[in-house]
């Protein structure tokens, strides 16, 4: 029986130094994920956070930093109290030069048995990467109702 | 063939900055779809019952299908069958199912693989390859005006599972 895990595949007309700038930059964040800041100092081992509105919703430990190829982090959602009682599951991106194009791997994984966290970002990541990818590449990002991307 | 034997194996979900009716029309033509779709020509009878193949860019054909479920600009279910040798054979019928909604000022697209038989990682990682690129694709042709020229290897490891069950691949 496989592991629980998502993987969401996309390709994105940038470049690996823009799309690690935004995965890891607050300011642009901000403008493809709900307003959400990601926040960390980066280093292997510190803290990690994404911010919505002043509102921490999610936390972890930053696992990996190797521009701009991988970046991976713990992940312990904050809101849902369900969510709250499991233990952290971990996203890791992994950038790939594809010709003119990168490829990006997002893979979460490493959930708690029926994990509730697991249906939330099943709905959350492909809005928020389609979003990203958009932005990348047309200067605009996506307007999608949070409750689309699982978000009450 | 009874649609409730199915069972999604691959599932892909992608937002597009665009209307449910351009959604339908890229999934539906065949200009369209040699833009994003690797080169392959989609031909579709939009009927119940209806033909649905693709043709590689040399014209051959290379899936071969009907329409099961039309629902225009909403929902469009068909056999997708890649016309090799004895591959419906031994692995069953492939349906593909695309599901349109409004989401904001923005189209939700799921595209969903089912098959009525379990079948390995192996066979499947072709699709898994496959769809992330040809939708990713098809996102930026519709928002952008361009589509992405992604370069990708055969599906190698799907080849020789078939051809391990003496499916003829080429």
């Amino acid at each position: 029986m496989r592991k629980p895990e998502f993987v969401y595949v996309t390709y994105i007309e940038t470049t690996p130094a823009k799309l690690w700038e935004a995965l890891t930059s607050s300011a642009f964040t901000r403008r493809y994920w709900w307003n959400t800041e990601v926040k960390s100092d980066w280093k292997v081992g510190s803290p990690f956070a994404l911010v919505t509105n002043g509102t921490p919703t999610d936390v972890g430990e930053v696992l990996e930093f190797d521009p701009p190829r991988r970046l991976s982090y713990t992940f312990h959602h904050l809101l849902n109290e369900a969510a709250k009682k499991e233990r952290p599951s971990r996203v890791t991106f992994v950038l790939e030069p594809a010709g003119k194009l990168v490829k990006l791997t997002l893979t979460h994984e490493d959930f708690a048995e029926d994990s509730v966290v697991l249906g939330g970002i099943s709905s959350g990541w492909p809005a928020i990467l389609s979003s990203l990818k958009s932005l990348l590449e047309s200067g605009t990002a996506l307007e999608i109702p949070p409750p689309c991307g699982g978000i009450q | 063939m009874n649609i409730d034997d199915f069972k999604p194996a691959i599932v892909y979900t992608i937002y597009i900055a665009s209307t449910p009716e351009q959604v339908w029309q890229a999934l539906t033509s065949a200009e369209f779809s040699r833009k994003y779709f690797f080169g392959n020509a989609v031909e579709v009878d939009l009927r119940v019952g209806g033909a649905y193949i693709m043709r590689t860019p040399d014209g051959s054909l290379h899936i071969n299908g009907e329409v099961i479920e039309c629902d225009p600009p909403r929902k469009l279910t068909v056999t997708f069958n890649v016309n090799w040798p004895a591959l419906i054979e031994k692995l069953g019928p492939t349906l593909v199912t695309y599901q349109i909604e409004p989401a904001g000022d923005a189209v939700r697209l799921t595209m969903t693989e089912s098959h009525d038989r379990p079948l390995s990682d192996d066979i499947l990682s072709g699709g898994r390859q496959g769809w992330p690129a040809i939708l990713s694709s098809l996102k930026s042709l519709l928002e952008t005006g361009a589509p992405l020229a992604v370069k990708m290897a055969p599906p190698q490891r799907m080849l020789e599972a078939l051809k391990a069950m003496g499916i003829g691949t080429p």
